[in-house]
Parts: structure tokens; C-alpha cells; sequence
């Protein structure tokens, strides 16, 4: 009976466990990423390298954000579960949304006085564990040039 | 020394150019790190310990690339692009290049 509960109740445990924390840590995070970006709607970020050419232009700096997430135990046991039926793995969508909207968070908080982000890049990579190589961490990196016009009345 | 990652500088000329600047690290993590990541990757969430580290490894190789600039008269280097890549298990080399060019004051 001991032996069993050891064997398979402890890694159950754990797994129940972060189920709870995780799902609590990750809904407290989105909640922020959203008071944040509300925070910085004024800022457009522009993936393309055009900006309004009328404008004059009193300084342009590059600005970058990056951000290391990992899933829980339960999301990672959700996503070895897909691996068998195939199809969409939700548990790593949230994961990557989480990573890339918090590194853009971060860049644009890097100087939050710019009016303007061109050139926005996206680069993801993965963090493997060793020796078992899971995906289990990704790091997202979000760089760009910001640019503060001159002559725009701020209020 | 100003940085961009577009082919210019939004409001300003460029009035010479020196051609290719590049500045890279090799970056190991250490196990105290990796005992918390590890403990951490239970719950999920941000790894802050990675965070740190590759944030570091990315400041010193743009320093790298700035001296280099500095060195040929350069005082700003466009499209600056970043790649990180892994060497060996454990370790990640963090790359950082742009072109260096001189701009009117």
C-alpha cells in the first residue's frame, strides 16, 4: 500500500498540485499583461520599417524586452497526452502568448515616453531541460526601434 | 552611440558607413540557477534566474559590438539583428551584429 502510494500518489500529488498553483500564477499573470497594456495602448508597434514621413523626428533609440516562461507539471502532462492523439497543444498556446505579449510589455515599458515602434522582431527560442530535452521553458525575445516625434503637441 | 534595428536613423542623415560590427558571448548557467528553474518549472511561470542571465549575455555582446564600432570612428550602428544560439548542452552563445555608420550631428 505504500509502496503503491509512493510510486504512483507522490508524482499524482505533484501533478494535482501544480494544476492548482499553476493555473492560479498564470490567470494572475494575464490579469497584469492586460492592466499593462491597457497602460500602453497609446504606443503603436509596427512590424513594417515606415513611419510618418510629415513628422520630425527629435530621437530614435532600439528598445528590447525578453522574458523566460515555463508551463506546470499539469500542462506538460496535458501536452505528452496530445502527443499521442495529435492536434492542437492548448497548453503551450497559452504558454508562448503569455512569453510574447509580456517581452512586448517589456519593451515598450524599456522607454515608455516613445510615440512610435517600428521594426518590431520576435524571436523565440527554446530552453531544453538536459538530458530529457522536454520543451518545457521558452525564452522570447522583442526588439524594435522607438522613436519620439518633435513637433506633436502631448498633452 | 545610438542603436536602431531599421536600415536608418529616423531623423537624422548618415554620412558615412564602416560596414559590419558584431559582438557575441558564450554563456554558461550555473547550478544554483538551475536548481530554481527546475523547482520553478513545477508551477510554471517566469524563470527569472534565465531571465537575468540571458538578458546580461545580451548587454555584453551589444557592448562588444559598440567598442568594435567606437574602434573604426562609428557613432551609431543600424540594423542591429540579435540570434542566440546553443553550443553545447548548457551553454548558449548570444549574437549580436549590425553596420556601423557615422551620422551628422
Amino acid at each position: 500500500m505504500i509502496g503503491f502510494l509512493t510510486t504512483f500518489g507522490l508524482p499524482l500529488g505533484f501533478i494535482v498540485l501544480a494544476m492548482i498553483t499553476g493555473t492560479i500564477l498564470e490567470r494572475r499573470h494575464f490579469r497584469d499583461i492586460e492592466r499593462r497594456e491597457k497602460a500602453l495602448r497609446h504606443v503603436p508597434v509596427l512590424t513594417t520599417r515606415q513611419y510618418p514621413d510629415a513628422v520630425r523626428v527629435l530621437e530614435a533609440r532600439m528598445v528590447s524586452g525578453a522574458v523566460v516562461v515555463s508551463i506546470d507539471h499539469f500542462k506538460r502532462f496535458l501536452a505528452m497526452l496530445r502527443n499521442v492523439f495529435g492536434g492542437e497543444v492548448r497548453s503551450y498556446c497559452s504558454l508562448l502568448d503569455r512569453g510574447r505579449r509580456e517581452a512586448i510589455l517589456r519593451m515598450k515599458e524599456q522607454w515608455p515616453q516613445a510615440e512610435l515602434i517600428v521594426n518590431l522582431r520576435i524571436e523565440t527560442s527554446s530552453i531544453s531541460q538536459g538530458r530529457r530535452k522536454t520543451i518545457g521553458s521558452t525564452e522570447v525575445l522583442a526588439y524594435g526601434t522607438a522613436i519620439r516625434y518633435a513637433d506633436i503637441p502631448r498633452e | 552611440m545610438i542603436l536602431t534595428n531599421v536600415d536608418h536613423i529616423p531623423g537624422k542623415r548618415i554620412i558615412e558607413h564602416y560596414g559590419l560590427v558584431s559582438g557575441s558571448t558564450v554563456r554558461a548557467k550555473h547550478v544554483g540557477r538551475d536548481l530554481m528553474a527546475s523547482l520553478k518549472n513545477i508551477v510554471g511561470g517566469e524563470l527569472k534566474g534565465y531571465t537575468e542571465l540571458l538578458q546580461d549575455s545580451r548587454r555584453q555582446a551589444v557592448e562588444r559590438m559598440v567598442v568594435q564600432a567606437e574602434e573604426l570612428g562609428a557613432n551609431a550602428v543600424v540594423n542591429v539583428r540579435f540570434s542566440t544560439s546553443s553550443v553545447a548542452q548548457g551553454a548558449a552563445e548570444i549574437y549580436a551584429y549590425g553596420t556601423a555608420v557615422r551620422t551628422e550631428d
